[in-house]
């Protein structure tokens, strides 16, 4: 409740109660001034004494609208009630006539729904007639399909939950589960919307009333007296204007209330965009250009959310030589994804990056120039999800050829061209009547090949593959696999793959980065991941099963829960997971070191002499 | 894989087309349900209106022979049946019958009024989708995540303040700013292109408050999508990635929404008629719907019905060609 007080919802409750008082109070005040008819000072415009200025009939137009206010209400109020009576019966009618009958009754609501409410209003007003009785009918009964759509939504996305399945086996009858357990649960948003329906009808109303169809003289509400005055636009306007503001406040006051209470439903938004300038290491201090095709030295990447910064990778430093394939291992929350963004400079705005140096294929990223078209060429990208990594309105030939068309500045034609030939190029079957095929249309495999050939329309150089078989068939896993190995071979391309699959990893990648907390805690070649130095390593390796894994005994798992980014613990970051922990680990944090082998490692105590099975059986606790 | 090479190769143009004309029979033939149910629906009407409707017509004062013989040449003394089918008879060759109290044909009177009211309605569905869709990205994009909360909250202060004044009113407010303070436009009736300004405007401005705050939360979606990443990776210029990659996305999902409020506009077109002394259907509706000339009524109400019809047609025509997905299945 506290949520829907905000300044909206306040001035929409503080409207509704005007408009309620008035509504109860207002006849018995203005009353006799409403009524009093003073035919010398008739037609008058606005004055101090009628601040509407006066009616044919020399009444008080102000008196007049304050007093409509009750008539105006209380038929929206009975239209209201016809409109939920009739929609919840429509609403419920499949619970009780079965799925056939019931099936009817939504078809037809289906079809009515369709058609403008002022326009069934008209056709149900021309059937009850002329006056008051037949417009409440016509406005309540033209709602009322519209409320039936929304009970049949709501109910039925309860009808599916589990305690209603329970109910229905112990044989509780239906009409208890409706009125028990279905309602009961339904009711709040029934509710708002019947009281945002109320302003609608309000002016429905209004509307019906101002068309002379609705009120009839000597009753007035706020429509009736729009009509009455309208033709005075010319010489009194706030005479043909007053009451349609009356009309305005109160539709406000109920849509205020409705917005107020949908916005304390929805989450809002609490990314904030960042406020500090991005840190930058002076260029003196950056090192030589190396042969290494990607660099990165201390890579960080920052979110300020209203919640304080998160920071998700804190100081990665990594090289990729050309050709090599680069594994990055982690849980999720250990920043390999983010890492791989960030190298690939799609971390989207509400993030900061920075380095100490990112460099890729000799041209500094960091400088602030162009690098479209190296990037568009020479870098590929494969993401995780390929149900959703393409563009659902466009067909998969023209998103291919779409890159040529960019950064190649190939004609219409040969860009086509030669998206059918990487289609072919990644054994798609059928090319040409694949590329004109829409992304839907495609297998999730399928897809995964079609980012890889899209990749393939420049001449790549790295391809930065962010968990690129999760979400597919293990099956289709190895076929796509094979592809990238391919490429590889075909096209020299270094491989950044990110996973938190050891197995897949040591498969594909010939160096692997095992990442923590937003740091790499080690760096060894992926043959040597069974004698790696890291607790971290020797845990990942450990928690996958194989063949000699024991299967009468639990699966292995790291206990314990990677710290929150937005945490900065002042020593190592796994050290509340680690069983070697000691005091350092708690307050000093361990620096990447090179071993004598080449590898790297961020720990205290790595690889002490314990073996591996006693690990195993540590972390297995 | 095997599925695939067994499958019979089919030519790529005649799959397609094969889609499309799927595409097209399905909707024409829901489009003909739809006016067939609406067509019975209006015949019933005549028929549910309590007591006798030809004496509620001519008023309680009409010799009964009259009567009678209104009811005769009105074909209401036949089985009604037979009064059914030589009704859709007649709307197949456009024989409405005519009015009961002016005796003028209402396929005439139709005639009279159809483009008067279509051109409105036409031009403030033009507009609505115009400015609503270019403001509701802009706003998108300059209040994108959280950004902008000032230009944010004017918007949706903005929008829902207009989304609640009813089209009428807006027009009765038009007129006094516009043509009776400033006289920059006319008061009333339609003439030149000047006279097309408030009326278009006073039916368009709801569309348009509650259409731009639609399109702006669906072009947030669609920017935060996976495969605007993609997009972003392929290093197009930001114009491209908004107008290529987001923006059909963005539309459809709010054509989808908008489609009934955009019918809604056919509707909205007999209160601003009325408003501003247009001359179209809106006034004779309400004047046959008082006099209670029934078969005017009924000849109308089927002509708006019709509209309303059409441009959910279009609608879904329009996604559509944005959004290949909807032309398979029924949605």
């Amino acid at each position: 409740m506290r949520r829907v007080l905000t300044p909206l919802g306040i001035t929409g409750f503080a409207l509704l109660a005007l408009i309620l008082f008035l509504a109860v109070f207002a006849p018995s005040i203005w009353g006799d001034r409403a009524t009093t008819v003073d035919v010398p000072s008739a037609l008058q415009g606005s004055s101090s004494e009628h601040w509407l200025g006066t009616d044919a009939l020399g009444r008080d137009l102000f008196a007049r609208v304050l007093v409509a206010t009750r008539l105006s209400l209380e038929l929206a109020a009975i239209a209201t009630v016809i409109r939920v009576a009739v929609g919840l019966l429509l609403g419920t009618a499949p619970m009780f006539l079965g799925r056939r009958l019931g099936g009817v009754v939504m078809a037809a609501v289906t079809i009515l729904v369709a058609f403008p409410a002022l326009l069934v209003v008209l056709f149900l007003a021309t059937i009850f007639g002329v006056g008051a009785t037949g417009a409440v009918l016509a406005i309540g009964l033209a709602g009322a399909p519209s409320f039936a759509r929304l009970c049949h939504t709501l109910f039925a996305s309860v009808e599916a939950s589990d305690y209603i399945a329970a109910a229905r086996t112990a044989g509780v009858s239906r009409p208890r589960i409706l009125f028990r357990h279905v309602l009961p649960n339904v009711a709040e948003p029934l509710v708002v919307s019947a009281t945002i329906d109320m302003g609608y009808t309000l002016l429905a109303f209004a509307g019906l009333s101002f068309l002379g169809l609705g009120v009839q003289v000597p009753s007035y509400d706020w429509g009736q007296l729009m009509q009455d005055n309208l033709s005075r636009i010319y010489t009194d306007p706030l005479a043909a204007i007053g009451p349609g503001l009356a009309v305005v406040i109160a539709g406000l006051a109920f849509n205020f209330i409705g917005e107020a209470v949908a916005r304390s439903f929805g989450t809002r938004d609490d990314v904030r965009r960042p406020v500090a300038p991005p840190r930058r290491v002076p260029a003196s201090l950056r090192r030589q250009d190396q042969p290494d095709l990607l660099t990165v030295e201390d890579l960080r990447v920052d979110f300020t959310t209203s919640r304080g910064v998160s920071r998700p990778v804190r100081g990665v430093s990594f090289s990729v030589k050309a050709g090599e394939a680069v594994g990055i291992v982690g849980e999720s929350g250990s920043g390999k994804s983010m890492t791989a963004l960030a190298v690939a400079g799609l971390v989207d705005e509400a993030g900061v990056v920075d380095a100490g140096r990112l460099s890729f294929d000799g041209a500094d990223l960091l400088d602030g120039g162009d690098h479209r078209r190296l990037l568009g060429t020479s870098l590929a990208m494969v993401f995780q999800d390929p149900m959703t990594s393409f563009n659902p309105a466009h067909r998969i030939g023209a998103q291919l050829a779409e890159v040529g068309r960019t950064h190649q500045a190939l004609g219409r034609r040969v860009a086509w061209a030669r998206a059918v030939d990487r289609l072919q190029a990644v054994r798609v079957r059928e090319p040409e009547r694949r590329a004109r095929q829409y992304p839907f249309e495609f297998s999730g495999g399928m897809r995964q090949r079609a980012m890889l050939a899209m990749g393939l329309m420049g001449s790549p150089r790295l391809v930065i593959a962010d968990e690129p078989t999760t979400a597919l068939d293990v099956t289709v896993q190895k076929e796509v696999l094979a592809l990238l190995g391919e490429i590889r071979e075909q096209e020299g391309a270094a491989l950044l793959f990110i996973s938190h699959d050891v197995s897949v990893v040591r498969e594909v990648c010939d160096r692997v980065l095992v990442m923590y907390a937003g740091r790499i805690v080690e760096d060894l070649p992926a043959s040597e991941l069974d004698e790696s130095s890291h607790p971290y390593t020797r845990a990942l390796v450990a928690a996958v099963p194989h063949m000699e894994t024991d299967t009468d005994r639990p699966l292995a798992v790291i206990p314990g829960q990677m710290i929150d980014p937005s945490e900065s613990p002042a020593g190592c970051a796994f050290a509340a997971r680690c069983p070697r922990a000691s005091v350092r680990c708690g307050v000093e944090e361990p620096v990447l070191e090179v071993l004598p082998s080449g590898a790297r490692v961020a720990c205290w105590h790595p690889g002490e002499a314990r073996s591996v099975l006693m690990e195993k059986a540590e972390v297995r606790r | 894989m095997t599925l695939q090479l067994a499958a019979p190769a089919v030519r790529p143009a005649s799959w397609l087309g094969g889609r499309w004309v799927r595409f097209a029979v399905r909707r024409t033939g829901r489009l003909l349900v739809s006016v067939w149910v609406l067509a019975t629906a209006a015949f019933l009407m005549v028929h549910a209106v309590p007591g006798d409707p030809v004496r509620a017509a001519l008023g309680a004062n009409a010799p009964a022979s009259l009567v009678e013989a209104k009811r005769a040449s009105l074909g209401l003394d036949r089985p009604l049946l037979e009064q059914y089918l030589s009704f859709l008879q007649g709307l197949v060759t456009g024989d409405l019958g005519s009015s009961i109290v002016t005796q003028v044909e209402v396929s005439e009177t139709i005639r009279t009024g159809l483009p008067g009211t279509l051109t409105l309605a036409v031009a403030a569905f033009v507009l609505a989708v115009a400015v609503s869709i270019p403001l509701g990205v802009g706003i998108a994009v300059l209040t994108r995540r959280g950004r902008a909360r000032r230009t944010e909250f004017a918007f949706a202060g903005t929008s829902v303040v207009l989304g609640t004044i009813p089209d009428f009113l807006l027009g009765v407010l038009l007129v006094y700013l516009f043509a009776v303070e400033l006289q920059w436009f006319p008061v009333a009736g339609r003439s030149g292109p000047e006279s097309y300004v408030l009326p278009v405007i006073a039916l368009a401005a709801g569309a348009v408050a509650i259409l731009s705050r639609i399109m702006r939360v669906e072009m947030l979606a669609v920017l935060e999508a996976d495969y605007m990443r993609t997009a972003r990776a392929k290093r197009l210029s930001p114009l491209r990635t908004y107008l290529v990659h987001a923006l059909p996305n963005a539309v459809t999902a709010t054509l989808t929404i908008g489609g009934l409020l955009l019918g809604g506009l056919v509707a909205g077109t007999v209160l601003v008629e009325n408003v501003f002394a247009w001359p179209g259907l809106g006034g004779t509706l309400v004047r046959s719907m008082l006099g209670k000339d029934y078969p005017l009524v009924q000849g109308i109400v089927l002509v708006y019905g019709v509209l309303v019809l059409l441009v959910q047609t279009l609608v879904d025509v329009l996604l559509a060609l944005l959004d290949p997905r909807s032309t398979i299945g029924d949605s």
